[in-house]
């Protein structure tokens, strides 16, 4: 897959990410997954939470944006608290979960048109064009049950082609992906950092070809 | 007074703290509980005059209304817990709630079978749709439904929290349900002997009925704080203090 | 378009491209009917005095078999998540949700249930009765029953369970809009009823919303 059609990257956003974490710590179930956590993610960051399964990377991701409010410290964009910024913070960051939110019996044009429904600057053309990137072309008319599971993700990570946001909150987006949509997503997260985008992602996939990469390693603690 | 009543709250919101001082407690509620029990009972049964109407089958009021206002109580106490929990985040509001659910339903259960009982002599059957015995039904499907929701969830969090959203729709609901079904009964069969009269009622006959009202409230008081204290102990079974109470035990 | 909207017009478009999701409900709903009178009496003079009560039991139960799909698929494939993420208001979306539900349950039933109510034999003056009483009770059947599918949604087999949890709070509802046919076919008037549901419908309105938005909170998982 290759970038058809280059996004003007100068008008991409407006804003850039100012988001840090204060002390965060979470326990589940009396077992504390991570303690008096802090990092920012700021312009052209790239980072990766790494730990093996169950250490809180999807917890620690949730909470970053905002879907879990179960913890202790603060999380904040522009140095406000997020829940209190909630509005203007969500029109500011994508989050894309390991779960896809793709409805089988509509067409890829159909559940994208859903997921940008929240930026209505973005125009028809655009989601066909996005479309094209992921190559689905020719599949607009044809309901996602009768797509694989790769097609599926692909239809879900077009969002990442269409939303105007600086910051991309990112669960797993490579699983179910073949070679060259690895390539692809790989090839568009060192895209977004580089025209100053930040990406926070959970993957097990190595992504150390993208030099602005951090990695914060959870489960060390006990 | 008030600087009074929010260290009591923060106290209260402190397992270690409630279970220790529920211990002191408790004497003092389940003593007078079953005086009142005992003197209510004697008196409401064996002394009191008979009903010129309903001769001694009147008797079962002496269990029948304190049961009934209790599992309205209940259900109105379940309900402000579950909210006090939803908005403070207090676990040990949530810990009563979870405590009060089975003990409302079985005063309910009581209070309808003591008036099933009651109507086998008076209407010749064990059964009759009155107005309270079905409001008092429909309460019990209430309790059910709170308590069903909360085994089907499956972490504590959520458990309590669903619980807590379930009964406050059902107290928003609970007025509404008894006017319906008052207004219903009022269409369908005006029942001519009630089990309460709102109308007077000898002295000798009240007061025994008021002393059982007190011993089923201390019973009540007593139960709550049982159950509430085992809730403590299951919820913290993982903290120092539990696990240092039962090295003490063994 | 927000995403309240975009929501409301994806759930219809789902519903026209699944017919089942509101004929099912309409079937069940003949086929309750039909059980009366081979269970106890085909006399059409009993069927009369009967008719307006079954009527409604059937509609009842018909809302209820379709309410437990009502948020199943959207807490199971992430577009719960996908709601809270956007930052939009969880009320507005609940309000959107019930009405997507009304329109492929309630409406339909209400059209129908004259129809059916032929076979029942019900008074030739309870017809007027019949319509507007559903018209109004089935919004709050819709509306009461959300909050139970909200909190029944992540929990396997819950049908049963929201049976149990909601059905108490539908018996105001039965009881008046019951009343209002019954006592239409009897020549007496109805408008009290009526009144009663209207203001009933009002209440819940504004308040279910409340509850639906909390209890779908639930269903993250964590």
């Amino acid at each position: 897959m290759t970038r058809s059609a280059p996004v003007d990257e100068s008008k991409w956003f407006t804003t850039h990410c100012d988001l840090s974490a204060h002390d965060v710590s979470c326990e589940r179930d009396d077992r504390i997954l991570f303690e008096n956590l802090s990092f920012t993610v700021k312009k052209g960051d790239l980072i990766q939470l790494a730990g093996p399964n169950g250490a809180g990377k999807t917890t620690l991701l949730r909470l970053m944006a905002g879907l879990n409010q179960d913890f202790d410290g603060e999380v904040r964009w522009y140095d406000e608290n997020i829940q209190s910024c909630f509005q203007d913070y969500a029109r500011q960051r994508l989050y894309i979960g390991h779960l896809s939110a793709i409805k089988k019996v509509l067409t890829p044009l159909e559940n994208l048109r859903w997921f940008v429904s929240s930026w209505p600057e973005v125009s028809e053309d655009a989601l066909w064009q996005a479309l094209e990137e992921v190559t689905l072309a020719g599949y607009e008319d044809i309901p996602c049950q009768q797509l694989s599971a790769g097609q599926q993700r692909r239809v879900a990570l077009a969002r990442l082609l269409v939303t105007p946001t600086p910051l991309w909150i990112l669960d797993e987006p490579f699983t179910a992906l073949d070679k060259a949509g690895v390539a692809w997503l790989e090839a568009l997260l060192a895209l977004h950092v580089n025209r100053g985008g930040s990406v926070l992602i959970t993957s097990h996939h190595a992504l150390s070809d993208i030099p602005a990469l951090r990695q914060i390693e959870l489960g060390v603690q006990k | 007074m008030w600087e009074a009543l929010k260290r009591l709250y923060h106290r209260m919101g402190s397992p270690k703290w409630f279970y220790e001082i529920s211990a002191r407690w408790l004497p003092w509620f389940a003593i007078p509980a079953a005086l009142c029990l005992i003197v209510g009972t004697v008196w409401g049964l064996a002394f009191a005059p008979a009903d010129y109407q309903q001769g001694n089958s009147f008797r079962i009021i002496y269990i029948h209304v304190p049961a009934a206002i209790l599992a309205q109580g209940a259900y109105a106490m379940m309900a402000i817990a579950g909210g006090i929990f939803l908005i403070w985040r207090m676990k040990m509001a949530a810990w009563v709630a979870a405590a009060i659910a089975p003990i409302g339903a079985s005063f309910c259960f009581l209070a309808l079978i003591t008036g099933a009982i009651w109507g086998k002599p008076t209407w010749g059957t064990w059964w009759v749709w009155d107005a309270r015995l079905t409001s008092m039904l429909l309460l019990l499907f209430l309790y059910f439904g709170v308590m069903a929701l909360q085994k089907a969830m499956e972490t504590d969090d959520t458990s309590a929290k669903a619980g807590a959203i379930l009964s406050l729709v059902g107290l928003v609901n609970i007025p509404i349900i008894k006017y319906s079904v008052e207004w219903w009964n009022t269409l369908h069969q005006p029942a001519t002997l009630k089990l309460t009269e709102e109308s007077t009622m000898a002295m000798e006959m009240l007061i025994p009925l008021l002393i059982m009202i007190v011993g089923f409230y201390l019973l009540f008081a007593t139960l709550i704080f049982m159950r509430t204290r085992n809730e403590v102990l299951w919820h913290e079974r993982k903290k120092s203090w539990v696990k240092k109470l039962i090295e003490a035990e063994k | 378009m927000s995403l309240v909207t975009a929501t409301i017009k994806r759930d219809l478009i789902i519903a026209a491209r699944n017919p089942g999701e509101w004929l099912n409900p309409l079937m069940f709903f003949l086929m309750v009917l039909a059980l009366f009178p081979l269970a106890v009496d085909p006399d059409p003079k009993f069927l009369s005095k009967i008719a307006a009560g079954v009527v409604w039991v059937a509609a009842l139960l018909a809302t209820l078999l379709s309410l437990d799909a009502l948020f199943k698929a959207d807490v199971e494939d992430g577009t719960l998540e996908q709601w809270l993420a956007s930052g939009e208001s969880l009320y507005a979306m609940a309000l959107g949700k019930v009405f997507v539900h009304w329109c492929i349950s309630g409406l339909p039933l209400t059209l129908v249930a004259p129809l059916l109510a032929l076979m029942m034999n019900l008074p030739d003056d309870a017809y007027a009765a019949l319509f507007f009483s559903l018209l109004l009770g089935t919004p709050i059947l819709s509306l009461l029953g959300a909050v139970g599918a909200a909190l029944t949604a992540g929990v396997r087999s819950g049908g049963l369970l929201l049976s149990l949890v909601i059905l108490p709070l539908y018996i105001p509802i039965l009881i008046f809009g019951a009343s209002a046919v019954y006592h239409a076919g009897i020549g007496m008037e109805y408008a009290g009823q009526l009144g009663f549901l209207a203001s009933f419908l009002c209440i819940s309105m504004t308040l279910t919303p409340f509850a639906v938005a909390g209890a779908l909170k639930l269903n993250l998982s964590r």
